[in-house]
């Protein structure tokens, strides 16, 4: 690869999804899918470069059109951003090719030019959150993000009229907490008058603690975890994600919450760099119980759901909380259980959202009482969910196992017994709910005269890759383990005062 | 070398004969054939390692890290391989068995029977082979995985029902209490190694001590322990092939195995006995020993009845670990190999009279005996060898436990020894004492136009002959006492130099 080319590759991908958006609209539902599922392929592959160039530990700064920050722009990747960018655009792939069968199901035709082109959008977005290094940067790209993500969900409305609420109460919800985590930024502007990340970091920290700052970082922290759906803002999110199209859902599952989770960690860990008692008081005082209930009200929620999808994201709500859980913590072994565990709950969560969309395709429902048998039909399909949910539980040689071994780790070795008893209880609850489709999948026999069919090999194949890495880093967990070692290592290292 | 390849091979066998079983589903007899050749290969195998293991060789392999320092590995050691010798050994008479049940009942969805059975074999095998206690772990869960379609075969509400309370245990103990204790020993000791004389000394308060060891003993929900017993009972929905192996041997055994193994090479009975911290569990043992008994007594359910004997058993063997000494830990050994084998002949008893009379309750069998008479014999012997008397194999383990008791000075603990099996003549001896000597009476004399059944009329031979196997070898057992004696003499209990322990 050309040296100039290789230089502008944190810069590329994203004006690459960005570009090809507008082309997925213009050129029509007949070409939309081509174009974007090149696009991603593309900015995948640029993504994995990059990863392997910082997974040693450098840091690749770029600077957009050459202004050098703070003045200018500062493209940054690290190990914790590549990770989250390779998260994102690895499951952009996945989704594309797992979507072309069941967008056309699921949508009328003369809207994949545009669907594609918001799914791009929305892509561009979240790569853009995540390799940005500076604030306000963060802020354009999370509403590029969430406006695609609104449509996106409003697509839905072919299926379920309800849909458009959905994304309606997400618009006004998102909204909400984008208008939080803008005014948190300027707050921290007026403070300081610069927005790159590392510039405000310094800068706070020569600053010391004061008022401002702190309302600051509440309007950030409340801006934020709306967004990335703690308990109790999380209200936007069961319809959102059972109402949107199969392939929305999974896409958005395993990545916009997880993109949010990572805006999180940055600035908590890099730019409020835990210098003053308040923040850390607050992690611990505020967000560790909320992430508790969390954890234990929508499992318990997710229990009496009868639609498969709205089970699946009341349990997304609960997995998040595990996240918010390590990282409130504030320690390494607890931040580096909450990015581990972000990669880990992303693939098993698309993967179990990819089968219920392959059940929305082939048996056209998603109630767990009329998947009765569903095992027999669509005997790849179910397996996949049966490996989805294994993880989910926490059992040995899935990826959930590792994250939960961390998490659970990071808590008995500071001593907080009450928690790491939790968590483990907690993942009971999951095996409640995974184990009522199981045993209805398995173990009841099918409706009368219902004709279901195992799905396409177009879907089986990014179901099962997902799935088959759910268990694959669950087996030799060395990779993921290193880089989320080498992320949690950077960021607590990138707070140069930490709290004790 | 050879002797890793055998112990790979011994464990990794059973999970690849899955496949060919799954391509065989539509030749009965071909599969079959491949079930009772893996057993019978899985038990060469098996007997390889151990050949190996007393030339000084155990072998033993890794696999991968799953996480940095704590690797997938195997090793030999007594302990493991009687485990292994046991369930591999037993697994090919119930092989068999299973095929003269599943056939004569028509039993449906045989092929996944035969998978899932396979699957539990390799969990077990894995289990007795584990090398750390994260390998254990893992085939732990993985033979509660593997177990569950078994339990819940008829796919009935009633085989559902038992199946979630089965599955619902074991997972709430296995994920609720033994992994933050395996979490809490990794972080204590940094090492999850099996290691002679222990790894927590010195690295675990004794204070909290008991605390772990709770976690543990609960934790190992196989073991069945009460409160944490009702899985067992329940469990009995299963097919009565699926009862015999895996209710008497190889998931209860994995249970006290797990907590034999915990005992001896995580904590060190050194460890126990010096810190006291496993008296209590002496008397929890004790306890759950008496009522579970008692419990036993009241049912007239043949099958239940056996569970709630098997789960006074196993507390012989959990209270073996907690007296924390060797003859403690050698009784409890011996029990478990003693109780598998009377234990699994009942089971087949009881699956040979439910194939040819539909009988599930005691109080039905009266009288039976003349037309079963070497089903109830087997029954006669295996009752007898579960109560411990000689010259069965049960006198030994039963000796060597009252011998434990006596070390540790438990004089209270020796008396309870003793009503357990007490209580075991009162609920196992009636059974094939009034089909034996009893005259047939009621629903019994009345087959076939108020005929009186003369002749015997017994289970399809395939049933019948492992029975007589395994009772034969209640009797062979006891007169092989001594060399499993010597062999169990070599269980390291002692620590070796500390700077070897990482």
């Amino acid at each position: 690869m050309p040296e100039a080319l290789f230089h502008h590759l944190p810069v590329l991908q994203v004006v690459l999804t960005l570009v090809a958006a507008p082309l997925c609209a213009l050129a029509g539902s007949r070409w939309a899918w081509s174009i974007a599922t090149a696009a991603s392929i593309i900015a995948f592959a640029i993504t994995v470069t990059l990863f392997s160039s910082v997974l040693d530990g450098t840091v690749i700064s770029y600077h957009i059109g050459g202004w050098a920050p703070p003045i200018g722009i500062e493209y940054r990747v690290d190990i914790l951003n590549a990770f989250v960018l390779l998260i994102v655009s690895g499951i952009a792939v996945l989704t594309l090719i797992y979507a072309q069968k069941s967008v056309t199901a699921e949508i009328g035709s003369e809207k994949h030019g545009l669907f594609y082109a918001a799914f791009l959008l929305c892509l561009t977005g979240l790569m853009g959150v995540a390799i940005t290094g500076d604030a306000f940067n963060v802020f354009v790209f999370l509403e590029i993000s969430s406006l695609s993500a609104y449509a996106l969900i409003a697509t839905g409305a072919d299926r379920d009229r309800r849909a458009l609420t959905a994304a309606y109460n997400y618009l006004i919800m998102g909204t909400i907490g984008a208008t939080f985590f803008v005014i948190g930024l300027g707050l921290l502007y007026m403070l300081t008058g610069t927005l790159n990340m590392a510039d405000l970091a310094q800068r706070l920290f020569d600053h010391g603690d004061n008022r401002t700052l702190r309302t600051g970082f509440c309007f950030v922290l409340i801006g934020l975890t709306l967004k990335l759906a703690m308990f109790p803002l999380h209200l936007w999110l069961p319809d959102a994600y059972s109402r949107a199209p199969s392939a929305v859902t999974a896409f958005l599952s395993a990545t916009a919450t997880k993109v949010m989770v990572y805006v999180l960690l940055r600035f908590l860990f890099a730019i409020f760099s835990f210098s003053f008692a308040f923040e850390a008081s607050v992690l611990r005082v505020l967000v560790l119980p909320l992430a508790m209930i969390g954890i234990v009200v929508a499992s318990v929620v997710a229990i009496f759901q009868d639609d498969l999808k709205r089970m699946l994201a009341y349990s997304s709500i609960a997995q998040i909380g595990y996240m918010l859980l390590g990282l409130a913590l504030v320690s390494q072994t607890g931040v580096m259980a909450s990015i581990i565990h972000l990669f880990n709950h992303a693939i098993t969560k698309a993967a179990l959202f990819m089968a219920a969309g392959c059940f929305v395709l082939q048996a056209g429902t998603t109630s767990i009482r009329e998947l009765r048998g569903i095992g027999r039909d669509m005997p790849w399909t179910m397996a996949a969910f049966v490996v989805g949910g294994l993880s989910l539980i926490g059992v040995p040689l899935t990826v959930g196992f590792i994250s939960k071994w961390y998490l659970v780790e990071a808590f008995i070795a500071e001593g907080w017994w009450p928690v790491a008893l939790l968590i483990v209880a907690s993942s009971l609850l999951s095996f409640a709910y995974v184990w009522r489709v199981v045993e209805a999948a398995y173990l009841r026999d099918a409706p009368e005269g219902v004709v279901r069919k195992e799905a396409p090999l177009s879907m089986l194949v990014p179901m099962w890759t997902l799935a088959g890495m759910s268990i694959y880093f669950g087996v030799d967990s060395s990779l993921t383990s290193a880089a989320a070692s080498r992320a949690a290592n950077a960021l607590i290292g990138a707070s140069n005062l930490f709290w004790q | 070398m050879i002797i890793s390849l055998a112990l790979y091979l011994a464990i990794f066998l059973p999970f690849a004969a899955t496949g060919l079983l799954a391509a065989l589903d539509r030749w009965p007899n071909a599969r079959d054939a491949v079930s009772v050749v893996t057993a019978l290969v899985s038990f060469g195998l098996a007997l390889t390692v151990l050949r190996g293991f007393l030339g000084g060789d155990g072998g033993s392999f890794s696999l991968l890290e799953v996480m940095p320092g704590l690797p997938i590995v195997f090793g030999v050691e007594p302990l493991g391989m009687v485990f292994a010798l046991l369930a591999s050994g037993l697994w090919i008479v119930v092989a068999i068995y299973a095929i003269g049940y599943m056939r004569a009942n028509e039993e449906s969805h045989q092929t996944r029977f035969a998978i899932c059975f396979a699957l539990a074999i390799g969990g077990a095998l894995g289990i007795a082979f584990a090398g750390n206690l994260f390998t254990l772990f893992i085939f732990y869960e993985a033979l509660t995985l593997s177990t569950y379609p078994l339990v819940a075969h008829k796919q009935t509400p009633e085989a559902r029902a038992g199946a979630r309370i089965y599955l619902t245990i074991l997972l709430t103990t296995s994920i609720g209490f033994f992994l933050p204790a395996i979490i809490w020993v990794w972080t204590a000791a940094g090492t999850l190694d099996f290691f002679p004389g222990g790894i927590l000394e010195g690295r675990v308060d004794p204070a909290v001590a008991p605390l772990l060891l709770a976690l543990f003993a609960y934790g190992i929900g196989k073991a069945a322990l009460m409160p944490f017993h009702r899985w067992l009972p329940a469990a009995m929905v299963a097919p009565t092939p699926v009862s015999a192996l895996l209710h008497a041997v190889a998931v209860v055994k994995a249970g006290v195995f797990t907590l034999l193994k915990v005992g001896v090479y995580i904590f060190g009975i050194g460890y126990l006995s010096h810190t006291g911290a496993s008296l209590w569990l002496a008397w929890v043992a004790a306890a759950s020993l008496i009522i579970s008994a008692v419990i036993a007594l009241t049912k007239d359910d043949l099958k239940a009845r056996l569970a709630y004997s098997t789960v006074s058993q196993l507390a012989y063997v959990t209270l073996g670990v907690a007296l924390a000494n060797q003859m403690g830990i050698i009784g409890g050994t011996m029990q478990m190999v003693m109780h598998a084998m009377a234990k699994i002949t009942l089971f087949m008893c009881a699956g040979a009279i439910y194939v040819t009379t539909h009988k599930t309750r005691v109080s039905e069998l009266t009288g039976l005996g003349r037309q079963m008479p070497f089903t109830f014999t087997a029954f006669l012997i295996a009752s007898v060898s579960i109560i411990g008397l000689p010259p069965l194999g049960g006198a030994w383990s039963k000796w060597f436990l009252l011998m434990g008791a006596a070390d540790a000075g438990q004089t209270v603990l020796i008396g309870v020894l003793a009503l357990g099996s007490l209580l075991s003549v009162f609920y196992l001896l009636p059974v094939a004492g009034k089909a034996l000597f009893l005259p047939p009476r009621g629903a019994n004399t009345l087959v076939a136009g108020d005929a009186v059944i003369a002749g015997i009329s017994e289970a399809p031979l395939l049933c019948l002959l492992p029975i007589c196997a395994t009772a034969l070898g209640c009797v062979a057992l006891f007169f092989f006492g001594n060399e499993l004696y010597a062999f169990l003499l070599r269980i390291p209990l002692l620590a070796v130099a500390r700077e070897a322990a990482p």
